[in-house]
């Protein structure tokens, strides 16, 4: 089964390459995944600071994180105050420019009230919260979050949301399909994306999805959940370690990230031609 | 004042003249209204005080017992937790969205204000049998108000329980636990120290919601009781969100003395047990209390129980520190008032006084009753009626496969999934151990220990009697703990009753708490803390007496984590403690085959209890526990079910051979029948012999059942079959047997004496 099967051997455990890369966690009023964020990417490795929602200064971040939560308490409309934060202009800005911005849950769905990404974020089929581990396949295992995958491998991450059933117009859904702006979509344990395994009735069991430029992505599930053993799986570590890693390259290479085009579709998971021992900073070993 | 006048507020003629002696004077429309509420049954005990006085309160362990807004006790390695449990099952009964959300908000507020971040909800959740209609409006409700609160304020619903019966049909029980962490030597008290500090409401503003909300929490519920639905409040999970991480920085700031959450009987409680566990009194100005509506009488500011508010006492000087800092938070902060030294709580408005009272009038001199306790009349005829007859022989294992099958697939014993899985039991990436097991298991983040936590009750057994069914919860609540490999260390109660003023209720009451209190000293737990929640009675009819008990315990090493599903193909399924078979009075089994609430449910025996907890964590300590799992509800066969669906990462089965059945015991008694003090276990066949000898030290007795297998669950008695089942069968109708129950596919009706 292809999700027992971690990434490359020595990038297993807390303490990673890639020490070098800087996050920041935005916090909005009402986020409450925040903290679980930083957590996670702390002990991944790396450099992590909040980032008040009042704040505007992004600079020396080399990826921004959105967090879930019920940012403004979600009034309105999930995400729909929080794109007139400070921040979310910052991070409009921080985009354009480049920079890489991963949105997780209600994350996710501010960067689609901001426009950030395409589409539209409906309550769950079921009319009900879920909270669950769910498999989730990777279509797309060369972005920036996803760079640390093989394509077709199933990731066992949990989603929690009320309104994660994704929804895009036909033209914008085929335009998404078509540039392989799908990143991650619902599956079961095989991989077979079916009805049963679509849990929120996502259009097409999208999970995730990025812009063209592809620094710039929104899934619903949390991988910041998935990332030690004794919380039911490590499958969430690819995903922001593949940030961290890609950030570091662009740092190396900063014409690559200029360009922001899809990396190069070698970059899969046990190859990892720009990672592993090419980017671990000293003690990366340990 | 008009008789007319204390009669509404809930006040006997009686306790009326007693706070005019002790005025000296007759109390204003203000002041009335406050004593009114403090001295309703909900903040003052006055039915239940010298009762809870039998429960053992100290422990190693304890760093906070009884009287403040949460009991604590001392995890090591520089972590306390604290925890409280709470009922809001009138409001819920009203309302159930509201009702429950507002229950969740309050009780999260009490571990705010002992300084800790709360990290884990439970809910004991009561009602009457599922279907369409009411019965699935109030579950529905109850479900999605917990969730919408809990979700948004990121704190995770980690376990609980959801029981049936008809008993709370028209009032159902919903009881909350929030459960928090400090560091050590930084919990906050709900004392209003030092004269001249200024007192800092904060959070929501003051409406009309609410007002006499504990006075109707005081009472039985009836016709006119849909009338109340203003008495209930309508939650903002949103705000307390925001005034948890203000409350928590302003504490952590050094700028605060102390907290106190404002919940029943909102401005009045808060200022008046403030003071009085401080000593001192307090002065507040009404005209500085925000308004969410104009026109409000003091009277009104004074009682109402508008949600999300809490007051800050602060060090003098350092107002501005806390005002800015819930500013920061988005959070209005008005100074109402200060500290006093002469012991009265006084109230202006307009520069005038509208209130003054002694605090400790208020807050510790209600009276105390103890009526007339009786033995209920239908004891004695639940006790002796005839069981109904077991399955013949020739109808083994049909008839047996059916009668579990039936057990599993009902709502009594199905899947809480569709329960727990509307609650985000993951946020805040501690959850080790998730929904679904004998307890949640909690991370202590820079720490190899963990905290695991559950909620228990058992009405029917505490029906059929409620000192056996006292004693049985407290048992069970610990040995679910142990379960999982985790020292119990102190759990706190709520205790849901109907009128004290019955002596059939009032004697359940009585029982049910000594019998509680011989279980904690047996198995050496502290109190820490309870709620009583009397008058669940609707149109005169009570709920079963259902005490609720919050278990904590200690895990010295998260990895020695026990699961309650089988492990391996080729484990050997123990079962530890209790030889005796199972009894089937007050069993699951009669209630779900039979409809039938009959017999009498066996004693705990305590010194074995006791024993066999010492066993598991031994067991546990050393790693040699594949699994365990507390025989409950459904007895044995329904235990060796749940560890077959519960196994992971599959389903398994196991082969099992009770061996010869004791002479005179029904078979349907031995496969379902309850008894405390049993757990099933599996260990490999190289753990065997320490388990063996670690049992024999102890003097528990242990013996193996059998082996587990592959997809079938198999029960043999002396060669004889009586159960043979596919577990993916059972695992169909136990997955959706909530959802189907909700939907309408229900059973019939309890018969029930008395």
């Amino acid at each position: 089964m292809s999700r027992a099967e971690g990434p490359a051997p020595g990038r297993e455990g807390w303490g990673t390459p890639s020490a070098a890369a800087r996050f920041g966690v935005v916090v909005f009023p009402g986020s409450n995944c925040d903290a679980d964020c930083f957590w996670a990417l702390e002990h991944l490795g790396y450099r992590v600071r909040y980032v008040w929602h009042q704040d505007s200064d992004l600079e020396d971040l080399d990826c921004v994180v959105l967090p879930g939560g019920f940012a403004y308490g979600d009034h309105l409309r999930a995400g729909a105050i929080a794109r007139f934060s400070p921040v979310m202009q910052a991070v409009g800005r921080f985009a354009r420019d480049g920079g890489l911005v991963l949105g997780i849950c209600n994350g996710f769905q501010v960067l689609l009230e901001a426009g950030l990404l395409p589409g539209a974020m409906l309550a769950n089929s079921g009319l009900r919260f879920i909270c669950r581990y769910v498999f989730l396949r990777v279509e797309n295992a060369s972005t920036p979050f996803t760079r640390l995958c093989r394509p077709g491998q199933v990731l066992r991450i949990p989603i929690a949301h009320y309104q994660g059933n994704y929804y895009a117009g036909p033209a914008t859904l085929s335009e998404l399909e078509r540039r392989g702006q799908v990143v991650l979509r619902y599956c079961d344990e095989e991989g077979r994306v079916t009805p049963e395994s679509n849990p929120n009735g996502s259009l097409g069991g999208i999970a995730a999805v990025a812009n063209p430029g592809f620094n710039v992505m929104g899934l619903m599930p949390h991988p910041e959940r998935a990332c030690l053993a004794e919380l039911g799986s490590t499958d969430g570590r690819l995903i922001l370690m593949s940030a961290a890693e890609e950030a570091v390259r662009r740092r190396r290479a900063p014409q690559a990230a200029a360009a922001a085009g899809p990396p190069d579709a070698s970059a899969g998971a046990g190859a990892g031609p720009a990672g592993a021992a090419g980017t671990a900073p000293p003690g990366a070993g340990r | 004042m008009s008789q007319s006048a204390w009669r509404e507020m809930g006040l006997s003629d009686q306790e009326y003249r007693r706070i005019c002696a002790r005025l000296g004077r007759e109390p204003n429309l203000t002041e009335l209204g406050m004593f009114a509420v403090l001295w309703s049954e909900h903040c003052a005990y006055k039915h239940s005080r010298h009762w809870l006085a039998l429960l053992p309160t100290q422990g190693e362990r304890v760093v906070q017992g009884p009287g403040e807004n949460a009991g604590a006790v001392d995890l090591g390695d520089g972590f306390v937790a604290c925890w409280k449990m709470e009922s809001h099952n009138h409001p819920s009964a009203i309302e159930p969205f509201q009702g429950a959300a507002t229950g969740v908000g309050g009780i999260v507020r009490d571990i705010l204000a002992m300084g800790a971040r709360p990290v884990a909800l439970l809910d004991s959740l009561h009602f009457g049998p599922p279907g369409p209609g009411r019965a699935a409006y109030l579950i529905d409700g109850v479900v999605s108000g917990i969730a919408a609160y809990g979700n948004c304020i990121g704190v995770p619903t980690v376990g609980g329980e959801t029981r049936f019966s008809e008993a709370y049909a028209l009032n159902p029980l919903v009881n909350v636990m929030c459960v928090g962490l400090a560091p050590r030597g930084r919990l906050a008290r709900g004392v209003a120290e030092g004269v001249g500090n200024p007192v800092l409401l904060v959070g929501n503003r003051t409406g009309r919601d609410g007002i006499h909300g504990c006075t109707f929490a005081s009472e039985e519920l009836g016709q006119g009781s849909l009338s109340r639905r203003p008495a209930v409040q309508v939650g903002d999970p949103f705000t307390e969100k925001l005034l948890i991480e203000a409350c928590l920085e302003a504490w952590g700031s050094g700028a605060l003395v102390g907290m106190q959450d404002l919940g029943a009987a909102g401005l009045t409680s808060a200022a008046a047990e403030s003071a009085a566990r401080a000593g001192t009194g307090m002065e507040i100005d009404l005209d500085r209390v925000p308004r969410r509506e104009q026109g409000m009488t003091p009277y009104e500011v004074m009682l109402s129980e508008s949600q999300e508010r809490m007051l800050l006492i602060a060090r003098r000087g350092r107002e501005e520190e806390v005002r800015r800092i819930m500013e920061k938070w988005g959070l209005a902060a008005s100074l109402v008032g200060r500290v006093t030294g002469d012991g009265r709580l006084r109230v202006l408005e307009g520069g005038r006084v509208v209130a003054d009272v002694p605090v400790s009038a208020l807050a510790q001199e209600a009276p105390m009753y103890n009526p007339r306790a009786l033995r209920p009349s239908y004891l004695r005829e639940a006790w002796t009626a005839t069981l109904p007859s077991p399955p013949p022989p020739s109808s083994w294992p049909a008839a047996l496969n059916r009668a579990l099958l039936r057990l599993l697939g009902g709502p009594d014993l199905g899947s809480r999934r569709w329960v727990y899985e509307q609650y985000d039991h993951m946020v805040q990436t501690g959850t080790a151990l998730p929904p679904g097991a004998d307890a949640a298991v909690l991370m202590l983040k820079g720490s190899r220990r963990a905290l695991a936590v559950c909620a228990d009750g058992n009405g029917r057994a505490c029906y059929l009697d409620p000192r056996r069914g006292g004693a049985a919860v407290v048992a069970e609540a610990a040995r679910n703990l142990v379960c999982v490999g985790a020292r119990p260390i102190g759990i706190t109660n709520c205790l849901n009753f109907g009128s004290p003023e019955k002596p059939s209720v009032y004697w359940q009451f009585q029982q049910a708490v000594a019998g509680m209190a011989e279980a904690c000293r047996a198995l050496n737990l502290p109190v820490t803390g309870g709620n009583v929640s009397f008058y669940n009675e609707t149109s005169g009819r009570a709920v079963h007496p259902t005490p609720v008990i919050g278990a904590v315990g200690l895990l010295e090493d998260i990895s020695r984590l026990v699961r309650p599903g089988f492990d391996s193909p080729g484990h050997l399924v123990l079962l530890l403690g209790d030889r005796a078979p199972g009894e089937l009075g007050g069993s699951q089994y009669l209630e779900t085959a039979f409809g039938a609430l009959l017999g009498r449910p066996p004693a705990v025996n305590l010194a074995l209890e006791s024993r066999l907890q010492a066993l598991c964590l031994d067991a546990a300590a050393e790693g040699l526990l594949a699994s365990a799992h507390d025989c409950s509800d459904g007895g044995l066969a329904v235990a060796l079910a749940e560890c077959c669906l519960m196994a992971a990462p599959q389903a398994a089965g196991a082969e099992v051979d009770l061996g010869t059945l004791r002479a005179g015991t029904r078979v349907d008694a031995w496969l379902f029948g309850e008894r405390p003090s049993r757990v099933v276990a599996s260990v490999s066949p190289g753990a065997l012999e320490r388990v063996v000898g670690l049992a024999r030290a102890r003097d528990v007795p242990c013996r193996v059942l059998g082996v587990v297998g592959p997809g079938r669950l198999r029960v043999r008695a002396r060669g004889e079959l009586l159960l043979d089942v596919e577990v993916e069968e059972l695992r169909q109708a136990w997955e959706v047997a909530l959802a189907a129950a909700l939907a309408g596919a229900g059973q019939g009706g309890v018969r029930q004496v008395g």
